[in-house]
């Protein structure tokens, strides 16, 4: 079953060509099934290399000729015969199993915490120990479906559940949730079971936020405090915060230093969404996002507001289970795509519009997303009202968005205009190793068909707000303040090490590169000097804008992030506010192949007088 | 223990029953005789990496770049290491040129080095090394750069092969730090 590269390219070759001959001829999917080349259910059948359609480049890094390391296809499945799952929201509990929380950590009860929990002490009259809403979940082993063409996957999950449930917050609201790590000893195969969980985009202190090197043992627990505060409510904008630094669509994932790509690969990543009197889930009220709340109440999933979870992932081709190719240092791309868990799912709307929460969770793949109408390879525009967590300040159309690893996009699609048909999420970027995309989008139809949307002939009345009238949704915070500190960071590869400005990260986070002053603004230059890797830059704590950048800008880039993509020769300026809270924060490369070969560095946030101006660290 | 479940069985097709680490065997550590820098024919698996926690890097012993720096910086690795080196933990250097580094001349740099036991340097036939090279991912995905062996990486791997944790440092990241990541792979 393994293939040596020479041959896997050939017949990758052969895919494209057969492929391109279909789409040339425009078989509609009526004609290649009478023809023979589409099995029920959509998959195409496995002859002469076709069965590359729907699929994508197998995971190809690191390997040479004959001898190399063997590119491995995935066993084949059939595309969208099962629903899209819809993740289950976290319930609140009345009161945490174990011990009562406690702001300092509770070694001797069997918390993994280290340091106590500031937001409490610094600002006695805006949190109240213990926070009113409590929440706790089990990380643990489970087997679960990704396919009915494959066997029963084990999974390390929230719960569980792969993708974990999403979590729903309200600004104003902070919580306490209780990790538990009920991780087996025994990994199948790949996977550490001490762990530590970040919470992607948020404003959360260091104690909280799931430092890589802040990971809990099995057996033990860590609370983190989540304070669901504006940015900016302990400093330029009490006590509330700036209204226009909200954030909506964040993720929880895994991130022990050394494993984060093996962790969340596992399946140790969940949304977790925020909402205010504004973004407020129900289409009647407030920016009016498409929404309609459950009657269940707030901790139920709100209908037309889908959070969709993209994963690129490998199956061994003789046990069906899933594969992580642990001796890759480039990057590692899956041939199969899930969307929330399923391979190529399809989900059925009604004919109207819908709010999704798009988030890839890597672990190296990038995606430019189309949505397409197959049966005519048309591309249909829609609206893109967010970028990583947040919203842009209005709508804007678009026909196809890219997104990084970690980066999430937030779309409005109308299905208004669709009823009956077929439409899929279509990705074109073309991307053959882990180094990142090469820059070239797929012919329309040659990509990765990842999603089919069924569209109902019928559907519920809709009163969420048309994109299409331009709402003004927050304003992008000032960014013309001078800065205490300008910092340059250079990206690059010596020796197959990842350096930061020449700099190697140790393992052991043990010393910050640089201070950054307590509610300071910088500005931080981000440089690639690669033109073979991109890098998904991550920095955690605080958004940031985008000033300048040698590379043309896209229209949403306009807007508050998380991620910077940096692409191939870019250098990028960005501009950061450091609010409210201090400690230890890392920035790191999210293709977490990268990031778990030291592509990261450690830096904290310091009360004022501290912070240096290190131009270079 | 959770793991004490079996896997439930799968539905429709008879998927092959092979345990992950027998996978992990298969496609990553083939079965090649290697040389250790004191002359004893050494296989891969069997000898080197079965059971074991094991440090792994490539080199050799005349290279002007990186391996010097990462060797002595393995080295305080090692002294941090104390005897758990030899017993708890393995470490091994591949040579990247076994046309040059025959055993004499490996014995000779750990020699030149004062290198302790429990740190052996593996030469033999060249295309074993290659494949071996290849299959532990000590590749550039630029054909130039591969084939240039004075650009070869620094990072090292580290791992336990019976409880199949793999993970890489870069070799000229911090002693202590070092010594700190692959303490977390070994059984305490």
């Amino acid at each position: 079953m393994l293939i040596p590269r020479h041959r896997e390219k050939k017949s990758l070759a052969n895919a494209r060509k057969n492929r391109l001959e279909i789409i040339k001829a425009q078989l509609s999917r009526r004609e290649m099934m009478k023809a023979g080349l589409l099995g029920a259910g959509g998959y195409l059948v496995l002859k002469n290399g076709l069965s590359q359609w729907a699929s994508g480049y197998a995971w190809a890094s690191g390997g040479g000729g004959d001898g190399g390391t063997p590119i491995t296809p995935s066993p084949p499945t059939r595309a969208f015969i099962e629903a899209l799952p819809i993740m289950p929201i976290r319930q609140p509990v009345a009161a945490l199993s174990g011990p009562a929380p406690t702001i300092a950590p509770n070694t001797a009860g069997g918390e993994g915490r280290t340091r106590p929990h500031q937001a409490f002490g610094s600002y006695p009259t805006k949190f109240t120990f213990p926070a009113a809403l409590k929440f706790e979940t089990h990380q643990r082993e489970a087997f679960v479906s990704m396919s009915p063409d494959l066997p029963p996957q084990p999974i390390w999950g929230f719960d569980g559940q792969w993708p974990g449930p999403t979590h729903y917050a309200r600004y104003g609201q902070d919580l306490l949730i209780r990790n538990f790590n009920d991780l087996p000893a025994d990994n199948r195969g790949f996977g550490m079971n001490s762990v530590t969980t970040h919470l992607h985009n948020a404003h959360t202190p260091s104690e909280s936020d799931g430092f890589p090197c802040d990971f809990f043992a099995r057996g033990k627990f860590y609370d983190h405090h989540y304070p669901n505060a504006l940015a900016g409510f302990g400093s330029t904008h009490g006590p509330s915060g700036d209204i226009n630094e909200a954030l909506g669509t964040l993720w929880y994932h895994d991130h022990r230093v050394d494993f984060t790509a093996q962790n969340v690969y596992k399946g140790l990543a969940g949304f977790y969404c925020l909402f205010n009197n504004l973004d407020t889930g129900n289409e009647t009220t407030g920016f009016r996002l498409p929404g309609v709340p459950d009657s269940a109440g707030f901790f139920a999933p709100i209908k037309y507001d889908v959070p969709l979870m993209l994963a690129d992932r490998v199956f061994d081709p003789s046990t069906g289970a899933l594969f992580f190719d642990l001796f890759n240092f480039d990057g590692i791309l899956g041939d199969k795509f899930l969307v929330n868990g399923k391979i190529q799912p399809f989900f059925e709307v009604e004919p109207r519009r819908y709010r999704f929460r798009i988030l890839n969770s890597g672990p190296s793949r990038f995606y430019q997303l189309f949505l397409t109408d197959q049966g005519s390879n048309t591309q249909i525009p829609f609206y893109q009202i967010g970028t990583d967590g947040n919203l842009l300040p209005r709508p804007i159309q678009v026909n196809n968005s890219i997104v990084a690893v970690a980066q999430r996009m937030e779309v409005i699609i109308d299905f208004r205009n669709f009823a009956g048909k077929t439409l899929y999420f279509e990705n074109r970027l073309e991307q053959i190793d882990g180094r990142g995309p090469t820059g070239n989008t797929l012919p329309a139809g040659a990509g990765n068909f990842i999603m089919q949307f069924r569209v109902k002939s019928t559907g519920a009345a809709d009163n969420s707000v048309d994109p299409a009238t331009n709402p003004q949704f927050y304003a992008l915070p000032n960014k013309t303040t001078a800065a205490r500190a300008s910092r340059r960071f250079r990206f690059e590869r010596g020796n197959g090490q990842w350096q930061i400005n020449g700099r190697l990260m140790d393992g052991d986070c043990s010393a910050p590169r640089f201070q950054v002053q307590q509610n300071s603004v910088e500005y931080w230059t981000l440089e690639n000097k690669s033109d073979g890797w991109m890098h998904p830059v991550h920095i955690h704590f605080e958004e940031h804008q985008i000033m300048s950048q040698n590379l043309p800008l896209l229209t949403t880039d306009v807007s508050r992030k998380d991620v910077m993509r940096l692409q191939h020769r870019a250098t990028a300026q960005l501009f950061f506010r450091f609010r409210d809270f201090i400690g230890r924060y890392p920035f790191h490369c999210h293709n977490v192949v990268h990031e778990d070969h030291a592509m990261m560095l450690r830096w904290d946030i310091v009360p004022a007088p501290g912070g240096d101006t290190n131009s270079q660290p | 223990m959770a793991n004490d479940k079996p896997a439930p069985a799968a539905s429709s097709k008879r998927w092959a029953k092979v345990s992950p680490r027998e996978l992990i065997r298969q496609r990553y550590f083939p079965d090649v005789t290697l040389v250790t820098h004191q002359g004893k024919r050494v296989r891969l698996y069997e000898d080197l990496i079965m059971d074991r926690c094991v440090v792994i890097n490539f080199m050799y012993a005349r290279c002007e770049g990186i391996c010097s720096p990462i060797t002595s910086n393995l080295t305080k690795v090692q002294s941090i290491l104390q005897d758990r080196v030899g017993r708890d933990i393995f470490m091994y250097s591949f040579t990247l040129k076994p046309h040059e580094d025959s055993p004499a001349a490996l014995a000779e740099y750990v020699k030149e080095r004062k290198i302790g036991p429990g740190w052996t340097f593996l030469t033999g036939a060249p295309a074993d090394l290659e494949l071996v090279r290849r299959r532990l991912g000590f590749t550039d995905p630029d054909p130039a750069r591969d084939a240039d062996r004075s650009n070869h990486t620094g990072m090292v791997r580290y791992g336990n092969e019976a409880r199949a944790l793999w993970a890489a440092f870069p070799g000229g990241s911090k002693a202590e730090a070092i010594a700190k990541e692959i303490l977390w792979v070994v059984p305490t």
